[in-house]
């Protein structure tokens, strides 16, 4: 890509002291935008850098990576920064662009309609031809999103802008409509091939504006402008759809670890008692000393897990979240019950099991769920009340208990005799709540009346507080 | 931090890590050559983490292949401790050194005996202890590290960190050459920071369509192109589901190979729908793809 020799642009690099330098705004925007890099990881990472090649951007991304990066989950921000340091910047703004516009041309001549780009955009998806596609999105960009030096305007608006005249959403749709013409294996097939073709236009045109806005401004004024949260820092109560649809991966192994830890059978301490029969039995190669105590297996108990969730509106962000945690958890660990509550309460065990995805369990948990027992709004009194009535003589010690709520009881009677009867009869109970710890028991909050019974009340607004709550369970 | 041994520059760029794999029959991507070359340069242990049948375990062995190594593996369970992953003290063999001196009555005194009974000959190396001490080039495979304890995670970190084992009556034995180490993790539990930063860390999703479709042409050999690509397709179509466990790498392996035994040319729906039991595992998981392959027939 570049017209200079691999070897010496390298040289060029380190001789500079450009690469060093960058490589310390990159590892500080990296910490800046929450990833944990320790100062071994940095000190790895430059070593790394001497011995993989530089001209292989590649290779050095994912060495880097290997290097700095220990959590799958970090990996976006991740790559989005290496782009910002390392592949957009210092490539001369020109050459790119001019090459991407000298293939354009070639073929197809300098004064292409929007709707003859749109078109040829499609032949690209259709045929899945990346040099093509990469071009298309460069040549899109250079000619949409219109932007100008200096102008303080954000990285999403001239994505947009770009996708808008470029009629992406009809490209998409159109694409989808041949896959389904094909029909049958075929057909679900070439729509998936198709998403993700699309997709990397959709990429390609974002990373052409970002190098533009990079050349522009400097890699570290983009990055700023773009961090995020990491996804475990990302607010409960503020998710977006989409965000939603990408926790479900990540909560999926959380649960797992949630089941993982409640399932493990014994720990160090809880060697089971000496077994002398057995001992003695040993001795006798050792000519009569007991050299080789034996104990009795220990007795393993099935731990269960009950989970009760406020599905109400005054938390129906944390709720959606709340059901993928509980449905993830049923298909992980069986012996898991759930219940849905708003202030009447309700089995919702098998709604779970019987969903195919997580989707389809809160459709019907929402629709056959019988949690609304007076008006509608949160009632935790009467809904606790009810389900130590009704099932509070299946608890067993055990048992653990999981609340899922923020205890917001509308000025109800709280009716706390029902949580003690809970933690009396449960081997734990624990209370999780989404909302921040400053606001817990104002207004109309009455945790602490709650709390006081619970083995552990956490805060979890994040899916680091929630990956922090399981790890400190006994 | 890795002065001893004669680790590195066993390779001279990614893509000759790639190639070597290639030629044991690994299809690696530039993410595992990279990291694989770095694991080498650096002298430093590798973490590997990503669901089950992605060819962690596989990784290590291909590698021990490749750099003509023996494989050394400690499987790790929970209640696993010190006496099966570093070294046992033969007692048995002390109890009868022991009650030979009482026999022969020779005028040894205790101290000597002690130390002889604390000698190498009454050692017996487990895993961890075995790779260091070797000679001979060795890849040390400690697999499934998600399943020991966070306390039993603490014996790892001197040997992964120094590359030495301490032995309290003998002393520390220093590893005579830096094995190339592989950890793998299914991340059902928290590794600790610590251990983690001693790694360097490698993900291992499901291979992308093209990788898997080459890795089924290499392993499958008598598989039409046609044919392999439809199943890779199809695969990654039902991995995109929400399922109790996802297909692995070798359970499409499987299902190609069936295909091919049934002599099937050109997969459809009803020939996918039928064979679905040999990819997925769970009867759940079965009709919920069966399902999805059924609304493609609208």
């Amino acid at each position: 890509m570049t017209s200079t020799q691999p070897g010496t642009r390298a040289a060029e690099l380190v001789l500079g002291g450009g690469l060093f330098s960058t490589f310390a705004e990159f590892v500080e925007e990296l910490r800046a935008a929450g990833v944990p890099v320790s100062t071994t990881e940095v000190l790895d990472a430059t070593e790394a850098l001497r011995h993989l090649p530089l001209e292989d951007r590649q290779a050095l991304k994912l060495g880097l990576a290997a290097s700095l990066v220990k959590e799958e989950g970090h990996w976006r921000t991740f790559e989005m920064l290496f782009e910002l340091f390392f592949s957009l910047q210092g490539r001369g703004s020109g050459d790119l662009s001019a090459l991407a516009a000298g293939e354009l041309t070639a073929g197809d001549g300098e004064g292409m309609s929007a709707r003859e780009l749109a078109e040829l955009a499609y032949q690209a998806l259709m045929d899945g031809d990346p040099e093509l596609m990469a071009a298309l999105a460069r040549g899109a960009v250079d000619r949409f999103a219109g932007m100008e030096p200096g102008r303080p305007v954000g990285e999403s608006y001239y994505v947009f802008k770009t996708l808008r005249q470029l009629e992406a959403d009809a490209l998409l749709a159109r694409l989808l409509g041949a896959a389904q013409e094909v029909g049958g294996l075929e057909g679900m097939n070439l729509a998936q091939d198709y998403r993700a073709r699309y997709e990397r236009m959709r990429d390609e045109v974002e990373a052409e504006v970002r190098r533009r806005l990079v050349a522009d401004r400097g890699a570290k004024v983009v990055a700023r402008a773009l961090r995020r949260p990491l996804p475990e820092d990302v607010d409960f109560m503020h998710l977006g759809k989409e965000e939603l649809a990408t926790l479900q991966r990540t909560v999926q192994p959380l649960a797992r670890k949630l089941a993982v830890h409640l399932a493990r059978k014994r720990r160090h301490r809880d060697e089971g008692r000496l077994d002398f029969r057995a001992t003695m039995r040993r001795s006798l190669s050792f000519g009569g000393a007991p050299a080789d105590p034996r104990f009795k297996a220990p007795h393993r108990s099935k731990p269960e897990l009950w989970v009760l969730a406020d599905i109400s509106g005054s938390v129906a962000a944390f709720a959606r979240f709340t059901l993928q945690l509980v449905y993830a958890l049923s298909s992980q660990f069986s012996r898991t019950r759930a219940w849905a509550f708003i202030d009447g309460i309700d089995e919702v065990t098998d709604l779970l099991k019987g969903a195919d995805d997580i989707s389809e369990a809160v459709r019907s948990i929402n629709t056959q769920a019988d949690v609304i027992w007076a008006e509608g709004h949160s009632d935790y009194g009467h809904a606790l009340a009810d389900f130590a009535q009704r099932w509070g003589r299946e608890l067993t010690s055990r048992t653990t208990v999981l609340v899922l709520g923020d205890a917001r009881n509308n000025y109800h009677s709280v009716q706390p005799w029902a949580m003690a009867e809970i933690a009396l009869r449960s081997r734990h109970v624990w209370w999780l709540n989404p909302e921040p710890r400053a606001y817990w028991d104002t207004g109309d909050s009455v945790l602490a009346q709650y709390g006081a019974h619970c083995s552990g009340v956490s805060e979890c607004r994040n899916l680091r507080q929630l990956r922090h709550f399981i790890e400190q369970l006994p | 931090m890795t002065t001893t041994g004669s680790s590195g520059a066993r390779w001279e760029n990614p893509k000759a890590v790639n190639e070597a794999l290639g030629g044991v029959g690994y299809l690696a991507d530039e993410g595992i050559a990279a990291v694989v070359f770095l694991a080498d340069r650096l002298g430093k242990p590798v973490l590997v983490e990503g669901p089950a049948g992605t060819g962690k375990t596989q990784l290590a062995k291909s590698v021990a292949e490749m750099t003509g190594s023996r494989l050394i593996r400690l499987q790790c369970y929970e209640g696993l401790d010190e006496s099966k992953a570093l070294y046992e003290w033969n007692y048995k063999k002390q109890l009868l050194r022991i009650q030979a001196e009482q026999v022969t009555q020779e005028g040894e005194t205790w101290q000597e005996l002690e130390e002889d009974i604390f000698s190498e000959p009454f050692l017996m190396p487990r895993p961890l202890l075995e790779a260091i001490r070797s000679t001979d080039p060795v890849v040390l495979l400690i697999d499934e590290v998600d399943r020991v304890e966070v306390e039993t995670e603490a014996l790892l970190l001197e040997v992964l960190s120094d590359y030495q084992v301490s032995v309290p009556e003998m002393g520390t034995v220093k590893a005579a050459q830096i094995p190339l180490v592989f950890l793998t993790s299914n991340n059902t539990r928290e590794l600790s920071e610590a251990l983690k930063r001693r790694c360097l860390f490698l993900h291992l999703d499901y291979p992308t369509v093209e990788r898997e479709r080459e890795i089924v042409l290499t392993k499958v050999p008598d598989i039409e192109e046609s044919l392999a690509d439809q199943v890779v397709r199809t695969v990654k179509l039902i991995r995109a589901l929400e399922l109790k466990k996802a297909p692995s790498v070798s359970e499409t392996l499987d299902w190609a190979r069936t295909l091919v035994l049934l002599g099937v040319a050109h997969l459809d729906t009803a020939t996918a729908k039928s064979t679905l039991n040999v990819l997925l595992k769970y009867r759940s998981d079965i009709e919920r793809a069966a399902k999805e392959l059924v609304a493609a027939e609208g």
